[in-house]
């Protein structure tokens, strides 16, 4: 999941007792599945959580860009590097789409990404780790793109309607990564050598945890998971993502002929889920905290493009302003004529 | 895993059409270096368009020039198999991405010169050609229209980018004659129809680039030592470190299939 | 606004010919020919487009949510501006 574990600025889930009427009619607005536009009222703590969760993320996709265009100038062929050019270009694009949608709410792009530049906002602890090999490109697609793509799903119908609308864009688009993605590890391992194959496993190894993380802890532990899904932003728990991620993905992991290191792993015929071992949530903890193998360096390449950039984009209002200039004065000079 | 494309398969006709695959390679691979370090994230997706667009474009005239010669394997074995010495695409293309007006002063350069090429490629005598050029030439039209309205952005925007884009230009033009420049081999292609007059595209290059220039407030560098080999396989020394790294995955796995 | 950001504009694609103009998102861009560049980037990168509009966001203009009511009640009652409001005998319903 792109958005972990956003706060929602509330204690406990509001009583609909303690709402005053407009609340209440909010409330009713939500119950009945009406889509909450731009202009509709809505308290203030959902809009704030909606920026803090679209913002997320944005910045998500924005920074997921970092891990893969690492590989993007050594791709191995010419078909792997148009096909990764093209994801990274999307991944660019949902960021804009998702940028697009909150500031329908008020926040503007420029005052998101200050947050994210400060380490005020955060992005998915996954982006956090590095990509090693060439296969580390496929388990990204597969794995990550996969599980993101069951989060995303759930939120073409999230209450706000230009989030939803954002995520049925991205979700048209987004079917073709994870597809890349496996296809890319399915070659390695059916037509390979045994170092390509090696490699695939050794990228599952690693990715295959942090992927599990990426849903976010145990919906129990905060209120803000509980408010979220009273306001219908989000529309499943994550521990019920997390299984619906395993379910489908064990069976793909099979025709790939590879492994996941979890001993606990297996298929219950009693509940017709697979079960799996302990999360070690001290090191999602770590990661979102900032001590993730690449944190540092993830928003130190984000600040540095944005602050080397800053003269192109003063440059260029600089010129419109100038244009917009001469136009008035010619219109001007017209009607003096 | 040694350059076995050096001598074989290569009459003068595959030099040429390898000449016109290896412009949009090494720009494309230059544009895609700068992957998460776009001044603003619109540009992101510019820019890596524009990448894609060269990519394509490389790969279809590489997979000509196998087409023809079959025994050069594939079009990732000319990619990603062959040495810095046997690139022969323009200088102009492998030059650093420098800072943004670096950037896009050398993508308009070549811009103007690689439509006005492939214009007149068109009407090449060989169909092949005038396919491959008539479906690119599209997507060069746009990337020509990009180019030149941030030449005349940071050229006309403030004194701090006029200044950037004015050294650029200052800088790149000393690769600029070179776009022009044939030797015999590609002179007789020429006479027979195949391809495209560089010495009529030099004009039309000329005039178009003044009047860019001259809208962005800009000064054409007079007198600059110019510079050429690149169609000859004598690149800078930067070159050699670009395909070291795009050729690494490829030649560390020798015939792996990806 | 801080002199290096750029402008808002809402983008609205004409995704084949025969159809209208649809509203799409929003692109940044310090004038309007950069919207329109920066719209094609971005919202036509699997051949989506025929026609793009850009509006600078400040020129859209809105209307409020609380005159619902005001603005959009008086048509439901309406009902004779519809086909069905109409009984025929049914051999010449298809009307």
């Amino acid at each position: 999941m792109y958005a972990q574990m956003v706060e929602t600025g509330v204690k406990q889930v509001k009583d609909r007792a303690d709402m005053d009427a407009q609340e209440a009619a909010f409330m009713q607005q939500i119950d009945a599945e009406d889509k909450i536009e731009p202009q509709s009222w809505m308290p203030d703590a959902y809009r704030k959580t909606l920026v803090r969760q679209i913002s997320q993320h944005a910045h998500s996709e924005i920074i997921g860009m970092q891990p893969e265009g690492n590989w993007l100038t050594r791709a191995p062929t010419l078909k792997r590097k148009l096909q990764l050019a093209a994801k990274i270009q999307d991944e660019c694009g949902h960021g804009l789409y998702l940028y697009s949608a909150a500031e329908t709410l008020g926040t503007s792009r420029a005052q998101m990404l200050d947050d994210l530049h400060t380490g005020k906002a955060k992005y998915s602890s996954i982006f956090n780790y590095p990509t090693l090999s060439w296969a580390d490109i496929g388990a990204v697609g597969w794995l990550v793109d996969g599980a993101a793509i069951v989060n995303q799903v759930m939120l073409q119908r999230t209450s706000y309607g230009p989030y939803a609308r954002a995520m049925v864009r991205i979700c048209k688009e987004e079917s073709f990564h994870q597809r890349q993605g496996y296809e890319l590890l399915l070659t390695m391992m059916q037509q390979g050598t045994q170092a390509q194959k090696d490699m695939v496993q050794d990228s599952i190894n690693r990715l295959w945890w942090p992927s599990l993380m990426m849903f976010g802890p145990t919906d129990d532990e905060s209120p803000n998971s509980a408010q979220s899904m009273a306001w219908k932003i989000k529309r499943k728990g994550n521990d019920e993502i997390r299984q619906q991620f395993i379910d489908q993905t064990i069976p793909q992991l099979e025709v790939l002929g590879c492994t996941v290191p979890d001993p606990d792993l297996k298929w219950n015929e009693e509940t017709g889920h697979y079960d799996y071992g302990t999360i070690d949530w001290a090191e999602f903890f770590a990661v979102i905290k900032g001590n993730g193998p690449c944190n540092k360096q993830r928003l130190a390449r984000k600040v540095q493009a944005h602050e080397n950039g800053a003269w192109v984009r003063e440059a260029a209002i600089a010129y419109a302003d100038k244009q917009a200039n001469i136009k008035s004065q010619q219109s001007n000079t017209n009607k003096v004529a | 895993m040694s350059d076995c494309y050096a001598t074989q398969g290569h009459d003068s006709l595959n030099q040429y059409i390898l000449h016109l695959a290896d412009n949009p390679l090494v720009l494309g691979q230059r544009l895609c270096e700068l992957c998460t370090h776009a001044p603003i994230l619109e540009e992101e997706t510019a820019l890596m368009n524009t990448s894609l667009d060269l990519f394509g474009q490389a790969r279809n005239w590489l997979d000509y020039a196998v087409a023809r010669n079959p025994q050069l394997g594939d079009c990732d074995a000319l990619a990603m198999g062959r040495d810095e010495r046997h690139f022969l695409n323009l200088l102009l293309c492998e030059q650093g991405n420098g800072n943004f007006a670096d950037t896009m002063a050398r993508q308009y350069l070549f811009d103007v010169w690689h439509r006005l090429t492939l214009q007149a490629l068109c009407l090449s005598q060989d169909s092949q050609i005038a396919a491959i050029a008539a479906k690119s030439i599209k997507e060069v039209d746009y990337h020509e229209q990009r180019s030149r309205n941030w030449v005349i952005r940071l050229g006309d925007g403030t004194q701090q980018s006029h200044d950037y884009m004015q050294s650029a230009i200052n800088e790149l033009w000393s690769y600029s004659d070179e776009l022009f420049v044939q030797g015999d081999d590609e002179l007789q292609l020429v006479a027979q129809g195949i391809a495209a007059n560089q010495s009529s595209i030099e004009v039309q290059w000329r005039a178009t680039v003044s009047q860019t220039m001259a809208e962005a407030t800009l000064t054409l560098p007079t007198d600059c030592f110019q510079k050429f080999g690149g169609k000859q396989g004598e690149h800078s020394e930067p070159f050699g470190l670009m395909l070291a790294e795009m050729q690494s995955l490829y030649r560390a796995h020798p015939g792996a299939v990806w | 606004m801080n002199k290096t950001d750029w402008p808002l504009y809402e983008v609205f694609i004409r995704s084949r010919h025969g159809l209208s103009h649809k509203h799409v998102g929003s692109v940044h861009a310090a004038d309007e020919t950069m919207a329109m560049e920066n719209a094609r980037e971005l919202y036509t990168r699997r051949n989506e487009g025929t026609s793009i509009w850009v509006v600078d966001s400040n020129a859209i203009c809105a209307s409020a949510p609380e005159q619902k009511d005001a603005m959009f009640t008086s048509p439901v009652e309406k009902i004779y501006r519809h086909p069905s409001f109409y009984q025929l005998p049914a051999s010449v319903d298809k009307m």
